[in-house]
C-alpha cells in the first residue's frame, strides 16, 4: 500500500515530467500540447506526497480542494475515491487540471517545493479528471438532495457560471445558466485555444453539469433578451458572471486596417468559430505568413501560438517591457518559445503601417529601455530616441487586454459599479441589488479561470444561504 | 432552435423570413438586429429585425442571401428551423419629431429601413420615402412603405421604375425646395449610397442618420470586429450603433474592412458550387 511508504521514501522519488508533442509536429496543428501522464507515472508522483499536517497547498487553492485526500487516493490506486473527492470540491478539474497557475497557486505552497521540486498537483488533477471522464461507469452514483424549490439564474456559461451552476445544483436549486453566445463555455471555448484545452473537455465537463439537472439556454443576451430586473422578478436569486468583454484598443494610427485584429476576434473565430482550423468552418480568417501579436499575457501567448498554427512562417510577440515582467504563465512562454515564436522585448508599438488597399504590411516599432519602477512596482518602459523600425506583417494581433462591457451593466442603473464598471460586491459576491450575486471578470476585470471558479463557489455558498440554505 | 414559420422571396437573393423568437419579439425596437447562424458550422450573420409581433411571438428579417451562409439562411423553408438566433442587439433608433424627414433606402437597405421609417410616421413625423435600386425587380416593400409615407418616390438605376438614377437626385429636388425640404434625413444602403446622401446633407446641416454593416461576430462588444471611425474615434457598430450621425462615419475605411474577406467568400462560393456540380455529376 501506499500508505505504508515512509516519508524517506517519498522524497527519494523525483517529480515527473509532463510529456508534450515536439514542437516541429505541434506548431503546426492543434493537437494538445500536454499529453497527460500515464497510471503509473501519476500513482508514483502522487507517492510524492508527504501529507503534511497543515496543508498548506489546500490554501493555495482558489476553490479549496482537499489536495492532500485526493492524492493519498490516488498514491493508494483508488481512483474512484480520488476522482469522488476531487469532483466533490472542483466543478471543473479536467479544465483546471490543464489551465491553472499551480506554481502560483498549490504548488507554490506545497512543502517539498522548499527543498526541490512541489508534487506535481496540475498534471494529477488532470490525470484523475480525465480517467473520470473515461470511467463514469466506476465512479460512485452521488444522491441528488430532494429539491429546494428555489429557482436561480445565472449569467454567462464561462467558469464562474459554470462552478455556480453545480454547486447550487448540488444543493438541490433548479438552476438555468444564460449564455449570449451559440455555445457553452464563455471563455474556455471561445478563448482558450484547443492545443491548450481540447473542446472535448468542456462538452465532457458540461455534460456532468446537465447531468444534475442544469438547464442551459443559449443565445440569451442579459441585458438585451432579457434585463437582469426581469431574470430577478423570474428567479429567486442571480448570479451575474457574464464576463469582461470589450477589447482595450491601442490607439495608434492603422488599426483599422484589414488585417489588425483585437485578441477576442482572432481567437473567437479560430476557437469558437474554428475558423482555418476545421474545413467545414464557414468563417474566414486572415492566415498571416508574418503576425506580430501585441502583449504579454496568457492571451497574447494562445493568439501567438495559434498564429504559428494557421501557417505564420514568421510570429512575433511585441512587448514594451522585458521578459521578466510579462504575466504570461512560465509554461506558456517556454511552450511558445519552443514553438519558434520570436520575442521583441522592450519594443512599443506606434503605428500600423498599411498599403493602398488598406492590407497591414507592417508594423512600426520603437524600442524602449526599462527606468525606475512605476506605481506598480514594475520599472517602467522609456522610448529610446530615434530606435523606430518597422516589422513587416500581414496580421497584427492586439492583446493588451479588455474592460469591462457595459451591456448588461446599462440595463440596471441600481447595479452598483467601480470606477472601472465592474460589478461592486461584498466578500460572498453579493450585488447591490438584493439577491443578485457576480463573479468572475466582470466583478475583477481580467483575470484567471480558477479565479472566476472561486468566485462561483463562494457566491454559490452565498445565494444557498441567502436561499434560505446552509451557507 | 428556433421555427421558420415562412419564408418569400421579395426581390432576387431578398428573402423576409419569420421566425419564432418570442423574447427577441417582445424586447426588440426598430434598428435592432439579431445574429442568426442556420446551423453549425456557419458564420454568424447580422439581420435587421423588419418586424414583430409580440402577441404571435414572431420576428420578421430580410435577408440578402450573399454568401454561403445567407445562402443557408434563405435556404430554410417554412416550418424548418434556424438553430441560433439571437437578439435584440444594438440600439434603437432615436425616434424623435422633426416634422418633415425624408427616408432613403438603397436595394436591400430599404428592408432595414422599412421598420424605422414606420416609426418615424408613428411618431408623427410627416415621412418623404426615397428607394432606389437597379432595376425595377430589385424596388422591395413598396407598397408597404407608401402606407405610412407622405409621398413615396422611387429611382431606379436602368429607369425601369421610377425616375432613372440614384435617390439622392430625388433628395435634391426635397432639399432645394423649400416646401419639402427636410430636418432630417435616414439613409441605409449601400455604403457609396449613404456617402453621397450624407456630402449631399452636409452643406445644409440636415441631420443625417445612417445605419452601418460592418462584420460582426458576437454582435455584443467583446470582440472588436465591428469597428468603425465616427468622429475620427472607434465605435462599435453592434453595441454604440448601427445608427451613426452620417456626418461624422469614415464611410472608406468602412467600405474597405467590408471586402476584408472577399477573397474568402469567392473560394466560399466556388466550393459550394463545385459541390452542387459533383451532385448532379452523381445524378
Ligand atoms: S460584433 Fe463583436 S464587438 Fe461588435
Amino acid at each position: 500500500m501506499a500508505n505504508d511508504l515512509t516519508i524517506q521514501e517519498r522524497l527519494a522519488i523525483g517529480r515527473v515530467h509532463m510529456p508534450e508533442l515536439a514542437p516541429e509536429i505541434r506548431s503546426r496543428n492543434f493537437e494538445e500540447v500536454n499529453r497527460g501522464l500515464g497510471r503509473e507515472e501519476a500513482v508514483r508522483e502522487a507517492r510524492r506526497c508527504i501529507q503534511c499536517k497543515h496543508r498548506p497547498c489546500v490554501d493555495g487553492c482558489p476553490v479549496g480542494v482537499s489536495i492532500p485526500e485526493f492524492l493519498d487516493a490516488l498514491a493508494a490506486e483508488n481512483l474512484p475515491e480520488a476522482a469522488r473527492i476531487l469532483q466533490g470540491d472542483n466543478a471543473l478539474p479536467a479544465v483546471c487540471g490543464r489551465v491553472c497557475p499551480q506554481e502560483s497557486q498549490c504548488e507554490a505552497k506545497c512543502v517539498r517545493g522548499v527543498k526541490g521540486e512541489p508534487v506535481a498537483i496540475g498534471y494529477l488533477e488532470r490525470f484523475v479528471a480525465d480517467w473520470a471522464m473515461g470511467n463514469a461507469a466506476e465512479l460512485p452514483k452521488s444522491a441528488l438532495p430532494p429539491a429546494s424549490g428555489k429557482r436561480v439564474a445565472v449569467v454567462g456559461c464561462g467558469p464562474a457560471g459554470l462552478t455556480a451552476a453545480g454547486e447550487l445544483a448540488r444543493q438541490g436549486h433548479a438552476v438555468t445558466i444564460f449564455e449570449a453566445l451559440h455555445d457553452t463555455g464563455g471563455v474556455l471555448r471561445y478563448g482558450i485555444p484547443e492545443f491548450r484545452l481540447p473542446k472535448e473537455i468542456i462538452d465532457v465537463e458540461v455534460a456532468r453539469l446537465l447531468d444534475v439537472g442544469v438547464t442551459i439556454e443559449c443565445n440569451v443576451i442579459v441585458g438585451k433578451t432579457m434585463t437582469i430586473h426581469q431574470l430577478r422578478d423570474q428567479f429567486d436569486a442571480l448570479f451575474i458572471a457574464n464576463g469582461a468583454g470589450l477589447p482595450t484598443m491601442l490607439n495608434i494610427p492603422g488599426e483599422n486596417l484589414k488585417g489588425v485584429y483585437s485578441a477576442n476576434e482572432f481567437l473567437t473565430r479560430v476557437n469558437l468559430m474554428e475558423a482555418g482550423r476545421n474545413p467545414d468552418s464557414a468563417t474566414p480568417i486572415i492566415q498571416g505568413r508574418q503576425v506580430a501579436v501585441i502583449g504579454g499575457g496568457n492571451t497574447a501567448m494562445d493568439c501567438v501560438r495559434t498564429a504559428r498554427r494557421l501557417g505564420a512562417e514568421r510570429a512575433l510577440i511585441v512587448y514594451r517591457r522585458s521578459e521578466a515582467e510579462m504575466p504570461a504563465r512560465v509554461e506558456e512562454i517556454k511552450h511558445t518559445k519552443e514553438e519558434g515564436v520570436e520575442f521583441a522585448m522592450l519594443t512599443a508599438p506606434l503605428e500600423i503601417v498599411g498599403d493602398w488597399e488598406g492590407w497591414v504590411t507592417a508594423l512600426r516599432c520603437q524600442k524602449m529601455e526599462l527606468g525606475p519602477p512605476d506605481e506598480s512596482g514594475r520599472r517602467k518602459p522609456i522610448a529610446v530616441a530615434g530606435s523606430e523600425y518597422d516589422i513587416p506583417v500581414g496580421v497584427v494581433v492586439n492583446a493588451v487586454g479588455t474592460r469591462a462591457n457595459p451591456l448588461l451593466t446599462a440595463t440596471a442603473p441600481d447595479l452598483e459599479l467601480n470606477q472601472w464598471g465592474n460589478i461592486a460586491v461584498d466578500a460572498g459576491g453579493a450585488t447591490s441589488i438584493a439577491g443578485a450575486f457576480a463573479g468572475g471578470d466582470i466583478v475583477r476585470g481580467g483575470a484567471t479561470v480558477i479565479l472566476a471558479m472561486g468566485d462561483g463557489k463562494r457566491a454559490a455558498a452565498a445565494i444557498n444561504g441567502y436561499l434560505g440554505g446552509e451557507a | 432552435m428556433f421555427e421558420v414559420l415562412s419564408n418569400e422571396i421579395l426581390a432576387p437573393n431578398l428573402h423576409r423570413m419569420v421566425v419564432m423568437a418570442p423574447r427577441i419579439a417582445s424586447a426588440r425596437k426598430p434598428g435592432q438586429f439579431v445574429i442568426v447562424r442556420a446551423d453549425r458550422g456557419e458564420e454568424r450573420i447580422p439581420l435587421t429585425i423588419g418586424d414583430a409581433d409580440q402577441a404571435a411571438g414572431t420576428v420578421s428579417l430580410f435577408i440578402q442571401a450573399i454568401g454561403a451562409s445567407t445562402q443557408r439562411i434563405v435556404s430554410t423553408p417554412a416550418g424548418g428551423h434556424l438553430r441560433d438566433v439571437a437578439g435584440p442587439l444594438g440600439m434603437p433608433t432615436h425616434i424623435g419629431q422633426w416634422g418633415r424627414v425624408a427616408c432613403l433606402g438603397g436595394g436591400v437597405g430599404t428592408a432595414v429601413l422599412y421598420p424605422l421609417a414606420r416609426a418615424l410616421a408613428e411618431a408623427g413625423n410627416r415621412v418623404t420615402t426615397i428607394i432606389g435600386g437597379r432595376s425595377d425587380r430589385y424596388i422591395i416593400l413598396a407598397d408597404e412603405l407608401a402606407a405610412f409615407s407622405e409621398r413615396l418616390l422611387v429611382t431606379t438605376e436602368d429607369g425601369s421604375l421610377g425616375r432613372q438614377g440614384f435617390v439622392t437626385l430625388e433628395l435634391a429636388k426635397l432639399i432645394a425646395d423649400p416646401e419639402h425640404r427636410p430636418s432630417a434625413v435616414f439613409a441605409i444602403g449601400p455604403v457609396p449610397m449613404m456617402k453621397a446622401v450624407a456630402e449631399l446633407t452636409r452643406p445644409h446641416g440636415i441631420e443625417t442618420v445612417v445605419s452601418l454593416n460592418p462584420i460582426m461576430i458576437d454582435g455584443t462588444g467583446m470582440c472588436g470586429g465591428c469597428r468603425v471611425v465616427i468622429g475620427g474615434e472607434a465605435k462599435f457598430a453592434c453595441v454604440d450603433g448601427p445608427e451613426f450621425d452620417g456626418h461624422q462615419v469614415d464611410f472608406d475605411s468602412l467600405k474597405d474592412r467590408l471586402t476584408m474577406y472577399q477573397g474568402h467568400e469567392e473560394r466560399a462560393r466556388h466550393a459550394a458550387t463545385d459541390c452542387r456540380l459533383k451532385e448532379v455529376a452523381n445524378g
